[in-house]
């Protein structure tokens, strides 16, 4: 039992974290919410150093340009995308789409090519059912419609569909589709409905393999969003234990009354327990453990809850600077708000957890 | 990160299961230990583990322990409340005052009191609050005043664990009367037997003793009882209360057993079993939060085992544990009486689909003391805002 992480993976945490810092500030935020167009240098070049990390390979084989390395190694940086409020699919890439589509036949060499060419990378088409999961996207006259999907910036699609009973992941680049801007909450996570059509030369696989594939892909999308709410917990209690600290009524820090600190310790808290449930989750999805789909699920539940909470508190314990559109605050909020309902909210996941634990207790 | 366990640690899990599965009473059978006799038939119990060598695992083999690590700790403590083992009367001295004992008592002391703690020999209580002081635990007041060869003490303690039957007190009292505040306390081992100790049990939520006043009117303590430096007694004290809110006290067995029955029970219930509306729209979900909770505390202790492993002190995260814990408890706790409903408050045993309902009751009484003692939880929220957020003090 060794619950640590190694030197080696913590530092390369801290080498991401030090670039993503430099390239997303909360300056660069406002900008998108000026317009989404109004600082696209600066995105483009955010991507470029991001992809000059080799982060987006880091669960792909070496054999294909990858790493090789594990989830374990990549929980972290994902954690730290979430500090900054990143507006690129840094994780959704890295952790979710690579390597789904790097396990396929026909999707592996698009995955070293995608490397080489340093694409990032978004999904859409599945959500978690009731009890299995539904697939979002609809089909009409041969041409498919996938609403809510995340970061429509991105180079690459994966993008699932139902053709005639058969399910199928197809890959997609981005000049092949449509992308329509679904305005949302958080603008700088750039929602929207893509407009796409089927093709055998597009479809990376289907059937039984496709049905065993959208599982993974809903449990890793629910992974790293989660981790993504932690860091997004970390930011907002940070900024609004600053913010306390020199905030000043009554002539004392508004911080220093016990009302104020209750509920931001409160919030503490429930990150503390919520990183451990992450990182068990991180660990059994790279080890291939029976018991992941339990975990993610347990990971998700416990991260929306204290983002939630964060988000909740850390607006309360502003006043009214916490609500307005110039302050930072908004920034991480949107995006834990919109994150802690994706890919299952907590309720959804403590529902399978209820089916899973039962099942498993006899 | 590898969150498997070794092929000795399983050996030595497989051995515990075993004997406990052997040696583990059926619940029920002891009384309550906040009774006279339930106090003595918990200690023949305790004699039982400690001939087994099962009382105190991780301390040395002299004292009775088999030196093994915390992560042997931990996985004794899944595997003695998978049996069903019974609360443990001596916890206050082996899981609170053992650990201080062992970083500042010396030789002469661990010799008197190690064995006869892990025993059950010698039950302890803790001395700490008065009536003045709780929360506030530099307020306090009793007097130690110095005589030849030793101290004595006088003053009033209360809310004592296991003080209407306790053998033997660990307590802080004020040595200097001229210091203020955290300065000039000191720690003593004293005998609960010695002339001048008076004991008034005082009956609980339960109507049971399980704590009591104590009373000290000039009660001799030996030099050689002096636990810690004189005037030391608050940095000891508090090296007891790290581990009283961290994980020496609670381990998370004790609540990942309780929730895997609180499953149990939220599958053999069924629509109108609880006051006639389907439980599992409406309590479902607190049920299963209360079970994630209790399986996070449980990961979040091997986190921190790792970290102690590597040498890490537990410092202000103890306070986060402490409320997290405590609450789980009561979470558990709580929603098992809401599946029960309108027979909740019974005492009788009562089953449903083969689950077992007695002892969810006691349970909730008794974790409802948890975010109260070792510190209230609004005390730790203070320390986690201070020291792991940064804020100002106030």
């Amino acid at each position: 039992m060794d619950f640590s992480f190694s030197d080696d993976q913590l530092e390369l945490r801290s080498t991401v974290a030090t670039v993503l810092g430099d390239w997303c500030t909360p300056a660069d935020l406002h900008a998108r919410y000026v317009g989404p167009d109004a600082d696209l240098g600066r995105t483009k070049g955010r991507w470029s150093a991001i992809a000059d990390l080799f982060v987006c390979g880091l669960l792909i084989d070496e054999e294909l340009g990858g790493l090789a390395m594990d989830d374990v190694d990549l929980i972290g940086i994902a954690e730290e995308a979430g500090v900054v409020v990143l507006p690129e699919p840094l994780s959704t890439t890295a952790g979710v789409v690579f390597p789904l589509a790097a396990s396929t036949t026909a999707g592996a060499p698009r995955v070293k090519d995608a490397l080489e060419r340093g694409l990032s990378a978004t999904f859409g088409g599945a959500a978690f059912g009731a009890k299995h999961h539904k697939i979002t996207t609809t089909v009409s006259g041969g041409e498919a419609s996938t609403p809510r999907v995340g970061y429509g910036t991105a180079d690459l699609f994966l993008l699932v569909v139902e053709l005639a009973g058969d399910l199928q992941i197809h890959l997609i680049e981005r000049d092949e589709v449509a992308v329509t801007p679904t305005p949302s909450l958080d603008l700088t996570r750039e929602m929207a409905t893509v407009t796409w059509s089927p093709s055998g030369t597009t479809m990376i696989c289907s059937g039984g393999e496709a049905s065993l594939l959208v599982e993974q892909l809903l449990q890793r999308a629910a992974l790293y969003s989660a981790a993504e709410l932690l860091g997004l917990c970390e930011a907002m209690l940070s900024l609004t234990a600053s913010y306390v600290t020199e905030r000043k009524q009554f002539g004392v820090p508004v911080g220093s009354f016990q009302a104020v600190k209750h509920h931001l310790a409160g919030a503490r808290v429930r990150l503390e327990f919520a990183r451990p449930a992450l990182y068990r989750a991180a660990y059994s999805l790279a080890t291939g453990a029976e018991t992941s789909a339990h975990d993610v699920s347990m990971a998700k539940s416990m991260a929306s809850d204290a983002a939630d909470e964060a988000a909740r508190v850390s607006l309360q314990c502003h006043g009214a600077i916490g609500y307005t559109f110039e302050y930072d605050l908004h920034l991480a909020m949107k995006r834990a708000w919109a994150l802690s309902a994706d890919f299952g909210d907590a309720r959804s996941h403590r529902a399978r957890i209820f089916d899973l634990v039962t099942a498993a207790r006899g | 990160m590898d969150l498997t366990f070794t092929e000795p640690q399983q050996a030595f899990r497989q051995e515990a299961r075993a004997w406990l599965e052997a040696n583990v009473p059926k619940p029920g059978t002891l009384r309550s230990l906040d009774t006279k006799e339930g106090f003595e038939d918990h200690r023949v119990f305790e004699r039982t583990l400690f001939d087994g060598r099962w009382s105190v695992v991780s301390w040395p083999e002299a004292f009775g322990g088999r030196d093994v690590g915390i992560m042997e700790w931990l996985i004794f403590e899944e595997e003695y409340y998978r049996a069903g083992g019974p609360r443990r009367v001596s916890q206050n001295g082996i899981f609170l005052l053992a650990p201080t004992l062992f970083e500042f008592g010396t030789e002469s002391q661990l010799t008197r009191y190690m064995s006869k703690m892990a025993s059950g020999e010698e039950i302890w209580c803790q001395g700490w609050s008065e009536p003045d002081a709780g929360s506030d635990l530099a307020g306090i007041r009793s007097k130690a005043t110095k005589v030849d060869g030793g101290w004595l003490l006088n003053g009033q303690k209360t809310w004592c664990s296991r003080g209407a039957f306790a053998h033997r007190c660990f307590g802080i009292f004020r040595s200097d009367p001229e210091a203020d505040r955290h300065r000039g306390l000191t720690y003593y081992l004293i005998d609960m037997a010695a002339p001048g100790v008076t004991v008034r049990p005082i009956g609980q939520l339960d109507g049971e003793t399980g704590f009591a006043e104590v009373f000290f009117d000039d009660v001799f303590v030996a030099d050689e009882d002096v636990l810690g430096g004189i005037g030391e007694g608050w940095k000891v004290a508090m090296a007891t209360a790290g581990s009283e809110r961290g994980i020496s006290l609670r381990s998370p067995a004790r609540y990942t057993e309780a929730a895997g029955k609180l499953m149990d029970l939220l599958a053999a219930t069924s629509a109108g079993d609880v006051n006639g509306f389907d439980p599992r729209a409406a309590i479902a979900d607190e049920v299963v939060r209360a079970y994630l909770d209790a399986e996070a505390y449980k990961l979040h202790t091997y986190m921190t085992a790792t970290k102690v492993r590597a040498g890490h002190k537990v410092g202000a995260e103890a306070s986060a544990t402490k409320i997290f814990w405590s609450e789980v408890d009561v979470n558990i706790h709580q929603a098992a009486l809401r599946l029960l409903g309108e027979g909740a408050d019974l005492y009788e045993a009562v089953e449903r689909g083969g689950v077992d309902l007695s002892e969810w009751l006691d349970g909730y009484l008794f974790a409802l003391s948890g975010p109260i003692y070792a510190g209230t939880n609004e005390i730790q929220r203070n320390v986690v805002a201070e020291r792991m957020l940064g804020l100002p003090r106030g």
